[in-house]
């Protein structure tokens, strides 16, 4: 299926053996051990660690794009953090062919200013110069449709059309590797059709695209291949129609979506 | 064949690793409007919020320096240093300066932890912006300080040109400061608590509303001591180049150059040692 009219499959991204642990600060007991007694003066200020991925390991080849599904706190976002040079992995390693990109520029975006201020400032976070972000400004909220409102503050938005925005801004440039964390939940039915148009271009474009979410509908309309995650560790890796089918078995829902 | 050679073999490279100083600060350096557009914007964010927008930057230091002249003023009695009113603005505005570089660099990485966490670019970005931030309120402090200085009939001199080399060192300075806070804070939360009582401490022993020659007159070591302090010497020299009756020498130009040139390389180099740890530790 991804192979095409290649005879040899060129690798885009390789997660080997990856493990993500963070070490936070907790009071109180654990809570999968017996309680040692002692009370509420008893607890200590420790340092406890939280395995959130456990020795993953995948090969995603070019042209691929991969779903990620799993339940909440299954370690979805920890790996695609990871995979995004975001997170320290605490073993294993990630290679890719270039650097792959979060869809995740809402962090840097201001409530106070214009849209179109906010474009300039999503660009310039995600490593575009000036004079690109100010050639494509147009295209980008003509996707976002917000022509008539770009010019006011973005907390006058909707959160859905902020979330269009975000989306916009993001996608405006090909991505070689792009990772979606849920985010296309959000936005009208005619904006998510959009959306998803435009990521089964990016990945035409011989683009790989990991997409989290919690919609079988969405992973099975744009995802040539599916990776299960659950407790940290990969449970499954294929293609769409049967991991989501196994995943859909494990979690008792009968209808897709 | 090990994956690592298998990905050698096809062009791919490994994923968050910390990149050499020189690419990194060249790489940062490429990404400069980032954190230039972002200060700016962020300004421009805060001050929407009040109705006297902008002017706050002019005021809240004029307010702060006023109160200081008044009460110092009055408990400080005879023992004012020389035409006091221009000696305390310029303390004032100076440590202004230094004072929010510190604390919000110290604030500039684990503000920012949901952008950390969302985009890659070089970090050192974001205390570049906390700093930057600061400049943009310093700039009407100083053109306040001058007009200060010409309400107080300071006469004006070819040594007012030396309050540029003074404030670009000050930058400097405060720019090490900023990094290596921002780091700090990242280890050690708890840092954030103390950091009023840093800033406050210093601005007791900097000299900002007495003169240090008057109060550490009769005691040489101590005096020499406190001609050390960066805060006090980027000060004194802007003193030295403004106000009548001071005056800067060669050893305080020394001295501040070393503390600009030396928090500056230091800053830098500390701030890339831990690069690739920001996205974690909380």
């Amino acid at each position: 299926m991804a192979a095409k009219s290649k005879p040899e499959l060129k690798p885009v991204v390789i997660v080997d053996n990856v493990n993500v642990v963070y070490k936070v600060f907790a009071s109180g007991r654990k809570a999968t051990r017996g309680s040692a007694g002692g009370g509420i003066f008893a607890r200590k200020l420790q340092l406890r660690e939280v395995h959130a991925v456990k020795g993953v390991s995948f090969t995603i080849y070019e042209g691929e794009s991969v779903g990620i599904i799993g339940s909440n706190g299954s370690g979805k976002s920890s790996l695609m953090t990871a995979i995004a040079g975001l997170n320290p992995i605490a073993s294993g390693a990630i290679y890719a062919s270039a650097r792959p990109m979060l869809l995740g520029v809402g962090a840097v975006l201001l409530p106070a200013i214009s849209g179109l201020k906010n474009i300039l400032l999503g660009g310039l976070a995600m490593g575009y110069t000036r004079k690109e972000i100010n050639a494509s400004a147009d295209a980008i909220t003509k996707f976002a449709g917000l022509e008539e409102f770009i010019d006011l503050p973005m907390k006058t938005y909707s959160s859905g059309m902020s979330a269009r925005l975000r989306f916009s801004i993001a996608a405006s440039r090909d991505h070689d590797i792009l990772i979606i964390d849920e985010a296309l939940a959000v936005g009208d039915q005619e904006f998510r059709n959009r959306s998803e148009a435009r990521m089964r271009e990016m990945r035409d474009r011989a683009g790989t695209v990991f997409l989290v979410s919690h919609s079988m509908k969405s992973i099975l309309d744009t995802c040539t291949r599916v990776i299960w995650i659950e407790k940290g560790e990969l449970i499954m890796d294929g293609k769409p129609e049967k991991v989501v089918k196994a995943y859909n078995k494990h979690t008792g829902s009968k209808t897709i979506d | 064949m090990s994956v690592a050679d298998y990905a050698k073999q096809h062009g791919l490279k490994k994923v968050g690793a910390r990149e050499p100083l020189l690419s990194y600060v060249k790489h940062a350096w490429q990404r400069k409007d980032f954190a230039y557009v972002m200060a700016l914007f962020t300004n421009q964010a805060n001050n929407s919020k009040n109705r006297l927008g902008r002017w706050w930057i002019v005021l809240l230091p004029t307010l702060q320096a006023a109160v200081y002249g008044l009460i110092f003023g009055v408990l400080l009695g005879g023992s004012r240093p020389d035409n006091f009113v221009p000696y305390l603005f310029t303390g004032v505005f100076l440590f202004s300066f230094l004072q929010g570089a510190f604390a919000s660099g110290a604030t500039s990485v684990t503000g920012n932890i949901g952008l950390v966490r969302s985009l890659s670019f070089p970090r050192i970005l974001l205390p570049t912006n906390a700093v930057i931030q600061q400049i943009f309120s310093l700039l009407p402090q100083l053109a306040l300080l001058i007009i200060t200085m010409l309400l107080f009939r300071m006469p004006v001199t070819f040594n007012w040109l030396f309050l540029i080399p003074d404030v670009l060192l000050m930058v400097m300075f405060g720019f090490g400061l900023a990094t290596i806070s921002a780091r700090l804070t990242v280890h050690v939360q708890d840092l954030n608590k103390l950091i009023p009582f840093i800033t406050r401490i210093t601005f007791y022993v900097s000299g900002i509303f007495f003169s240090m020659d008057k109060v550490l007159g009769d005691y040489p070591l101590a005096l020499q001591i406190a001609n050390l302090n960066p805060v006090y010497i980027y000060i004194s020299l802007a003193r030295g180049a403004m106000v009548e009756g001071y005056s800067m020498d060669a050893s305080m130009w020394i001295s501040a150059v070393v503390w600009a040139f030396s928090f500056l390389l230091i800053g830098i180099w500390f701030f890339w040692k831990a690069e690739e740890r920001y996205g974690r530790e909380i």
